[in-house]
């Protein structure tokens, strides 16, 4: 019986490319002590190439970065490196999402190499919401590996030139500027700040956070980061985005996975008309901005405009912070 | 409260039994190693799985981690995380997929404290190889085949590699009991 299952086999010398994504533009922007934007992309539900122009017509020169998010909330959209591809082809820097939930160890590193052929350096590492939270939830979750590992894979593959499975790639390796998120609204809090330095050590070199809303919590979650001497080590991007009417508020708080939103918010969106909830979910995400900006190890801002797009040239306007620096 | 989760939440008995554990099962290896695994497996895995199975809800992944989880196993997580929490967890701690059901991660978090395994919820766990899954955990444990890491990495590195020492206040890392 001894053979079924084979002892591993010690992995293959590995080969030090030297590499660190340094080439990616948001690491560029970051080593170069500015402010840094990422802005998000959503793709489009159906095969819809024009939507994705528009996207691109409308975002471009408002980030320094794109995330292209990976089938959001486990709905169906196309896919994150398809739009992701388009994105490069018209000059804007996409950072590419992988959740862990639609794809195996395989699926992971054959969609990498595909990002690295077509000149994408940017990734974003995520275990990904669960279906039950989206239009499929009669489907087969994945999960072969955990964000971590989804890390920890894609900096062996850019450092050592080697795949999971311990064996060299062949000649060349991605260089890839390498992204990790962190909810720091969820619990256990006192342990959240553990969790980056756990991806820290897997090799992520940027974090984005959940939407902040409580803006105390993000402090307390900062100032524990600080503490621990993290921020030297990792940039992070504080998630802020404009909610477009009490109800989209409502729905991310109790539709949307590890989103909290204070009752005071509510509170502020319920008498107001339509519009002027509109009007008032975009100061608000300006004043939120405003806030994490000052709070010490914040090194950029991502936007994220659940369903309203068109919000984010005006917050990165109203913030100061167009035009994007060139590096 | 079910005698279950009373066990969980008072974990001594158990760190106890993890204990012997370590010190016995490494001496069967001879013996495992010469009936093969699979063979050893399906012997040993009735008594491991009525008694780790009644406990600890145990999934048979065969790369048991639950001392370093507070005595509670990961594999009930519905994502199956080995990293965990997601940020999906609720503001009452309990599972963003099962609402009834606590996070796993939250629960070992609290509960590693408890033992004196607290330093090993910082380990960066290694994913399943899943071609043990529903082997006997007790038999890949003692051939050394349950905690292989994988790609250019040997052995497991922990996350206070990253906190800088030296700075104020002292890092979260919590020191082993005595």
């Amino acid at each position: 019986m001894n053979g079924v299952i084979p002892t591993p086999v010690p992995p293959a010398p590995p080969v030090n490319t030297g590499l660190t994504g340094a080439n990616a533009n948001l690491a560029k922007v970051l080593a170069a002590g500015h402010f840094a934007v990422c802005v998000e992309v959503s793709p489009p539900v159906g095969p819809n190439a024009e939507a994705v122009q528009k996207q691109i017509n409308l975002l471009k020169g408002y980030g320094d970065a794109y995330n292209v998010t990976d089938n959001q909330s486990a709905t169906v959209h196309m896919s994150s490196l398809a739009v992701s591809i388009m994105l490069k082809q018209a000059g804007l820097e996409p950072i590419v999402q992988f959740t862990c939930r639609d794809r195996n160890r395989l699926g992971l590193q054959a969609d990498m190499l595909g990002a690295a052929a077509f000149g994408i350096n940017h990734i974003l590492c995520l275990t990904g919401d669960h279906p039950i939270w989206g239009d499929h939830p009669q489907c087969k979750s994945v999960y072969d590996m955990d964000s971590v590992n989804l890390i920890r894979m894609a900096r062996m593959m850019r450092d050592w030139r080697v795949f999971e499975n311990g064996k060299n790639i062949p000649k060349l390796a991605p260089d890839f500027f390498i992204g990790a998120v962190e909810n720091p609204f969820a619990p256990p809090f006192e342990y959240r700040p553990m969790r980056v330095a756990k991806k820290i050590v897997a090799g992520a070199q940027f974090i984005q956070t959940q939407l902040i809303f409580n803006v105390d919590r993000f402090r307390e979650f900062m100032k524990r980061v600080v503490d621990l001497g993290l921020h030297e080590q990792v940039a992070i991007l504080a998630g802020v985005g404009p909610i477009k009417s009490l109800k989209v508020a409502e729905f991310m708080a109790n539709e949307v996975a590890g989103v909290e939103i204070p009752q005071s918010i509510i509170d502020r969106l319920s008498p107001l008309s339509k519009e002027d909830q509109a009007k008032a979910g975009l100061d608000l995400c300006c004043e939120v901005a405003n806030q994490v900006r000052e709070i010490e190890g914040v090194r950029g801002l991502h936007v994220m405009a659940v369903n309203w797009p068109d919000a984010v040239p005006q917050v990165v306007k109203n913030l100061g912070l167009f035009p994007r620096p060139v590096v | 409260m079910s005698i279950r989760t009373y066990l969980q939440d008072h974990p001594a008995p158990l760190v106890w039994a993890w204990q012997l554990a370590e010190k016995i099962l490494p001496r069967m290896r001879p013996l495992f190693e010469r009936l093969g695994m699979e063979r050893s497996s399906a012997i040993v895995k009735l008594p491991e799985e009525i008694f780790k199975g009644s406990i600890f809800n145990c999934q048979d992944c065969a790369q048991c981690i639950l001392h370093y989880n507070g005595m509670t196993c990961p594999m009930n997580c519905p994502k199956q995380l080995r990293n965990g929490p997601c940020g999906g967890v609720r503001l009452n701690g309990k599972c963003e997929v099962k609402p009834e059901m606590d996070c796993v991660w939250v629960k070992g978090y609290e509960r590693s404290r408890k033992t004196r395994y607290a330093h090993e919820f910082y380990r960066l766990n290694p994913p399943v190889d899943w071609r043990l899954d529903g082997l006997a955990s007790w038999v890949t444990f003692a051939m050394g085949r349950d905690q292989i890491t994988t790609g250019a990495e040997n052995g497991i590195r922990y996350a206070t590699e990253a906190v800088r020492t030296g700075r104020k206040p002292a890092p979260a890392a919590p020191k082993e009991e005595k």
